[in-house]
């Protein structure tokens, strides 16, 4: 158990002469504090896994340093880490039974065999596995195995964090929901700190407690998943989380009023002296945009198609060439396709150069 | 559901009785109506019923001292070369690189051996031991070794069993790399962070995931070295003396030689014969000793 710190981290895996654009894993310093449940979030290829191979030691980092507790770790190899992972296909050995499965990581430790006696007995019961301790490992379906990969990780008492690589991937729906909350549950009972990678959302924002949003190999945002609703640090955090996704404009920015075709949108603060040069957007929510009829004041629109979500109905409209969702109140019907936009400005956040601009009050 | 019967499937499934009649049933049967019978000059049969399989298994009989005898070489021979073989193979696979260039470098210079025909291999081999040309035979007489393959027993054994190491060893080799890529980079990583010895790396995960390949290595292996003929036959002519007879040495002898058909028609029937039983012992006992892990392995 500890606290994982990252000091200046960085991996290429061409070297480290090669040119920084091309990190998979671009300079990051940041903390992950004893027994939080995190979220690492993102694409495909965004650099998320080789994050979490860095942490656990199966890849040595081009640059900086990993920290447990304070103590540099950065040089030790998997197996002195006190680090437990899940992989997205479950691995488990296929001579032994459930029993020696779980055991294995002690044994080859020389731990006492009593104590990888009770250790195990009590990972299955945490796990439900205790039916199953002596049958092979090979008979059982995709969730038992991938439970038993986990009960590798958990059982032993000394480890820092345990990390997950879209551990859920071979799992049926049903049984991924039951899963996952077995996970939570046990890291209740644990206190242990868990880092689980996925780049589906709702996995991400259901299981932990801080998502650590990644996009070309940066950690964009790390916040609680309200914190991410609400003010995407970088517009990329805006699109990926939401669904759908964070509307996107580019506009002028001027004080209280942002610009956008010569239609002016309210701010709730103000943005001076603003970075010249730079790409300034506004970007907000589509939950806080609705559709009105039209109307002086208002920017107008062509309804393009509306989505009805159940609850819920999205508008998708068009600016121009640009592209924008936006919510459709209750009770609101489509006469001719044109239709008008309504802001919350206390949700319109401005951006430059796709980084969250904080405007005075 | 009714089912349709329809008789013209047979038509379809006709030319493939035809071939295999042609290419096994009846050459078979030819060999079964020979071993039943004696041969005299003339082209003169005469029925003999099972008296050669007697005469075979039978070791006071000149037929069945000279087949118990080659059977015993023969057995000998495929334990030595899959002792030696088999654990060879898989340490050479383990040690190969898993990636660069050094993977397609290593993997000709194994197949090369695989690709030279089995006499040329006789060949090599036979003037390669030569005292008096042979590189092998002029080096290690000359640090002091009384090495001759034509007049020593255990020279020719061990010249007979190296060259065979030579030429197949590639073969378990290859076989079992195959095996080791196609396991999940995965399953390394989790042993890394299961904190496990290169040792148990390799008896949880290595060894159990070739089973499938070493099964097919072990039999292809078996049946080759137990049906060998043409490399000794050419290095040592079965020689010295009787010592390097194997049985398919021993069968072109009676056939060829004594043109004893009905002799060698029973000889080959046993041979062939063994040849099946051994093969399913091993097919069995490797299977079974794997059973339980079967059925998941489909889904892996």
């Amino acid at each position: 158990m500890a606290r994982i710190d990252l000091v200046d981290l960085a991996h290429s895996y061409g070297g480290n002469d090669a040119a920084p654009e091309s990190f998979a894993l671009k300079p990051v310093t940041m903390t992950w504090r004893q027994g939080g449940a995190y979220a690492l979030l993102g694409p495909s290829g965004c650099g998320k896994t080789t994050l979490l191979n860095v942490i656990s030691g199966i890849i040595t980092p081009s640059r900086g340093k990993i920290l447990f507790d304070g103590n540099d770790i950065t040089p030790l190899s998997t197996q002195k880490r006190n680090i437990a992972q899940v992989f997205q296909f479950p691995v488990i050995y296929d001579t032994m039974t459930v029993g020696q499965n779980l055991a294995f990581p002690l044994k080859n430790r020389g731990v006492p065999k009593a104590e990888i006696d009770k250790r195990v007995s009590e990972i299955a019961r945490l796990l439900d596995l205790e039916p199953y301790l002596n049958r092979k490992a090979t008979r059982l379906t995709a969730d038992a195995k991938q439970k038993i990969s986990l009960g590798r990780g958990l059982v032993r008492s000394d480890v820092a964090a345990v990390l997950f690589d879209e551990p859920l991937t071979v799992i049926d729906p049903e049984l991924k929901w039951q899963l996952r909350s077995k996970l939570k549950a046990l890291h209740r009972e644990l206190d242990l700190t868990m880092i689980y990678v996925t780049h589906d959302q709702t996995e991400a924002l259901t299981f932990a407690d801080t998502v650590v949003v990644m996009h070309d190999g940066r950690v964009v945002q790390s916040g609680t998943p309200a914190e991410l609703f609400d003010r995407p640090a970088h517009t990329f955090v805006g699109y990926f989380i939401g669904s759908p996704g964070m509307n996107i404009l580019a506009a002028e920015v001027r004080g209280r009023e942002a610009r956008i075709d010569g239609h002016v949108i309210g701010l709730k603060r103000s943005y001076d002296g603003l970075p010249s040069g730079a790409k300034i957007e506004i970007g907000v929510r589509p939950e806080f945009v609705e559709v009105a009829q039209p109307a002086p004041g208002l920017l107008s629109v062509r309804i393009e198609r509306i989505d009805d979500l159940g609850r819920i109905r999205f508008a998708r409209v068009r600016v121009g060439d640009v592209k924008l969702a936006a919510r459709v109140p209750a009770g609101f019907t489509v006469s001719d396709g044109t239709a008008a936009l309504k802001f919350d400005p206390s949700h319109v956040h401005v951006y430059a150069d796709s980084r969250l601009v904080e405007g005075a009050a | 559901m009714d089912k349709t019967v329809n008789q013209k499937a047979w038509f379809l499934v006709l030319p493939v009785f035809l071939v295999v009649a042609f290419s096994a049933v009846l050459p078979l049967m030819t060999v079964v109506n020979y071993s039943m019978q004696d041969t005299f000059g003339n082209n003169q049969f005469f029925w003999n019923g099972v008296g050669w399989f007697k005469e075979l298994l039978d070791p006071s009989t000149d037929l069945g001292g000279r087949f118990l005898a080659s059977l015993g070489r023969n057995l000998f021979f495929s334990f030595v070369i899959l002792a030696i073989e088999v654990p060879l193979g898989i340490v050479i696979a383990l040690s190969m690189p898993r990636q660069g260039w050094q993977v397609a470098a290593c993997l000709v210079i194994l197949a090369l051996p695989l690709l030279i025909p089995w006499n040329v291999v006789g060949t090599i081999w036979q003037i390669f031991g030569r005292p008096d040309i042979g590189l092998l035979g002029y080096v290690l007489n000359g640090i002091g070794l009384n090495y001759n393959y034509v007049s020593n027993d255990l020279d020719a054994w061990v010249t007979v069993i190296v060259m065979d190491v030579w030429h197949w060893t590639s073969l378990v080799a290859l076989l079992c790399y195959a095996g080791l890529k196609s396991i999940p980079e995965a399953y390394y990583q989790a042993a890394q962070i299961d904190g496990a010895s290169r040792w148990a790396v390799f008896k949880a995960i290595q060894l159990p995931k070739m089973n499938r390949v070493l099964l097919i290595a072990v039999l292809l292996r078996f049946m080759d070295s137990f049906m060998i003929y043409t490399e000794p036959f050419v290095v040592t002519g079965g020689g010295p003396g009787n010592s390097t007879t194997f049985i398919s040495i021993e069968l072109v002898k009676i056939a060829l030689g004594q043109f004893d058909l009905g002799k060698a028609a029973a000889l080959s029937l046993v041979y062939n014969l063994i040849i099946l039983i051994v093969c399913w012992i091993f097919y069995t006992v490797m299977t079974n000793a794997g059973a339980e892990r079967r059925p998941a392995e489909g889904g892996a």
